[in-house]
């Protein structure tokens, strides 16, 4: 079992919920993805997903896609947030995952990228814009590291097409709740019980519900479907607010919650 | 006979050479899936062929004549010049035959909504005007800068009932429309279908559109052998992300004999940096679901491209074309804002045709080529569009004043 998957088994083994809150690095400064990433493993999240900003991030809303220009405004790239990770690996007590769209990582290289997520500890990529059908050039270049890829389904995936991305998903399977780009939602499609529970079925790792999640409620909701929960826009917006106040509330949210009995 | 280079591409999953593919979110994979299979369906379908041909000649106005410019041509004094009007379709440009295509196409597949990306407005106007004739309802997104530069185009698109979509982030040019079209196809898939407008984005589009588009050389290449008994010498396109060009290109890349020529836009020059012309100034690089030539900065983030013409302003080439340049089949050069102008007022002077301002880095180029050929030579340009809707943007570059 890899380093990722792990870690959401264990949140379970607790009687939790995997919480892997997302951060846009560098929103605000280099210097604040140290103590960002310090505070959040103190409160006990399960990992944390690392957002490089980009200049054309077509998966993501406004929220995520605002702090993005404000990251690319003090000059963040993929090369600087690694370089500033290595800086305090052995800090670093949970799995970080990059979140990044895949041409920064392709004029990186995706070997020197590779060995740069190494050093600064990374566990796991998602790069939204690599369905299945790109992934394997991914694999073959962070597997030999020990870097999981993490594959994303959506609500318009159909069953045998959810089964091959299961089955090549590293660390967990990222479930997109919604058909949309990142954000706050105030509600979900009323089919979302069936499709997890055809997803967790089909999947022989956790499935972790993500993309539209921003309230104790939803995330209690969503964990009681899945494995656990990434929350972005919302943690985003917090941080960027210092308003730890909320970032706090929404970690804890995870914790206790019951996986309904019917799944 | 040998191989064909021009069947071969793309592949099943969608490559040419190394260009192409699909790199798009999850959620879109399944609707570019099932876009396929009904694309493949419908062509082999003569009630859909039919009914496509019916509108290109009875709604377009097909075909286009293939008009030789005498006047440039003796001005010039060197090879024969040969004008495919594709300024004379319905709606003043190439794009129609594509957002016909597509929009029947749609109509198959039983959307009724319509999102649609544009950069000088030719698009979106074509686009609009085919969910019109079709009964579609339509949005189109467009850059804030591209909005101020077209605003009779923007005017165009809301008397045909189309809402047109304000793109405020990143540099407000035909790459943010795409970000905004793709982010609303992404939230609308299960209704809606996305006429992406040039020969780029994740596979089916840039063979679809090249499909539609089509139609464009193989017209040509009937007129040329009729009017002059060969084929030409040389065929000159301008390329924006490629979709007049890689339509006029395709029915002669198997014709060895054809020089291919896809004219980017150097904007200030390709020194100052600011320019569109991917092939001659980018790195391969993903961008909108493909894997191109792409102007981009060493850190892998895209940068602004620019081009007096709004339809030359995006900074990635088509996968077709990319692939015809790395195998050497097609030729790629650049033109500048100001060589473009100097075209777009040669064409009006001497043939009283008003060229658009991507048309007219193709005039400008055939003007420096013409002079290198002998006089029995045959040079076909593709005629893109009409100048009518830069004509603000032209006389404030020229100061009011023609030359």
């Amino acid at each position: 079992m890899t380093t990722l998957q792990q870690a959401v088994e264990q949140a379970k083994v607790a009687g939790n919920k995997a919480f892997i809150p997302y951060i846009m690095a560098g929103d605000g400064g280099l210097e604040t993805i140290k103590p960002t990433i310090l505070t959040l493993q103190q409160l006990g999240v399960t990992a944390i997903e690392v957002g490089i900003p980009f200049t054309d991030p077509v998966a993501d809303g406004p929220t995520i896609e605002r702090a993005g220009e404000r990251a690319l405004a003090v000059g963040v790239t993929l090369r600087k947030v690694l370089q500033t990770l290595a800086s305090f690996r052995e800090e670093i007590t949970v799995p970080l995952v990059i979140m990044t769209y895949l041409n920064p990582v392709l004029a990186y290289g995706l070997e020197a990228f590779a060995q740069a997520c190494v050093a600064g500890g990374v566990k796991g990529l998602i790069v939204p814009d690599v369905p299945l059908e790109e992934s394997a050039m991914l694999r073959e270049a962070l597997n030999p590291h020990n870097i999981d890829v993490v594959q994303l389904v959506s609500l318009t995936s159909p069953p045998e097409r959810i089964a091959s991305i299961a089955a090549a998903s590293q660390g967990f399977v990222y479930a997109v709740t919604v058909n949309g780009i990142t954000g706050v939602r105030s509600s979900f499609a009323n089919n979302l019980d069936h499709h997890f529970a055809r997803l967790r079925q089909a999947s022989p790792i956790p499935v972790l519900a993500g993309f539209g999640i921003s309230t104790s409620e939803q995330i209690k909701k969503m964990g009681a479907l899945a494995d656990g929960v990434i929350v972005g826009s919302a943690i985003v917006t917090a941080l960027h607010e210092g308003d730890m106040a909320t970032v706090e509330e929404l970690v804890a949210a995870s914790k206790g919650v019951i996986a309904k009995s019917t799944l | 006979m040998g191989i064909s280079i021009a069947n071969s591409v793309p592949t099943k999953d969608g490559r040419f050479g190394q260009f192409g593919g699909q790199f798009v979110p999850e959620t879109l994979m399944t609707a570019l899936l099932e876009l396929e299979a009904a694309y493949e369906e419908a062509i082999k379908e003569p009630t859909f062929t039919e009914e496509l041909a019916y509108f290109l000649e009875e709604y377009v106005g097909r075909e286009t004549p293939l008009y030789y410019a005498e006047n440039l041509t003796k001005e010039l004094g060197g090879a024969k010049i040969y004008l495919k009007r594709e300024d004379l379709n319905h709606t003043g440009a190439h794009k129609i035959n594509n957002a016909i295509g597509q929009a029947l196409l749609a109509k198959r597949m039983g959307k009724k909504k319509i999102v649609a990306e544009t950069g000088a407005g030719q698009h979106g106007v074509a686009t609009a005007t085919a969910c019109a004739l079709l009964n579609l309802e339509c949005v189109v997104f467009m850059g804030a800068e591209d909005i101020k530069r077209q605003q009779l185009n923007v005017f165009r698109m809301e008397l045909l009932g189309t809402k047109v979509q304000s793109v405020e982030s990143g540099s407000k040019t035909l790459k943010d429309a795409v970000n905004a079209a793709l982010r609303y196809w992404v939230t609308n898939v299960e209704d809606t279908h996305y006429i992406l407008g040039s020969a780029l984005g994740p596979h089916p589009f840039p063979k679809i559109v090249r499909d539609f588009q089509r139609v464009i050389g193989v017209e040509t290449r009937k007129q040329i052998l009729q009017k002059e008994r060969r084929l030409p010498d040389a065929v000159v396109a301008c390329i924006g992300g490629g979709s007049n060009a890689i339509g006029m290109f395709h029915p002669f890349v198997d014709d060895e004999t054809v020089a291919l020529y896809g004219i980017e836009a150097a904007g200030n020059g390709l020194e100052s940096g600011q320019h569109a012309a991917a092939i001659a100034g980018g790195q391969l690089g993903v961008l909108h679901g493909a894997y191109m030539y792409l102007l981009q900065d060493e850190n892998g983030f895209v940068q602004e491209a620019h081009s007096i013409s709004a339809g030359l302003d995006y900074p990635g080439k088509g996968p077709e074309h990319c692939y015809l340049h790395d195998i050497g089949r097609a030729q790629f050069d650049s033109i500048t804002d100001n060589e473009a102008l100097e075209g777009l007022q040669l064409l009006s002077r001497t043939e009283g045709i008003l060229p658009a301002l991507e048309s007219s880095h193709a005039i400008a180029y055939t003007a420096k080529l013409a002079k290198t050929m002998p006089k029995d030579n045959i040079i076909v340009v593709c005629l893109s569009g009409r100048g009518d809707k830069d004509v603000h943007t032209v006389r404030a570059a020229l100061g009011g004043d023609v030359k």
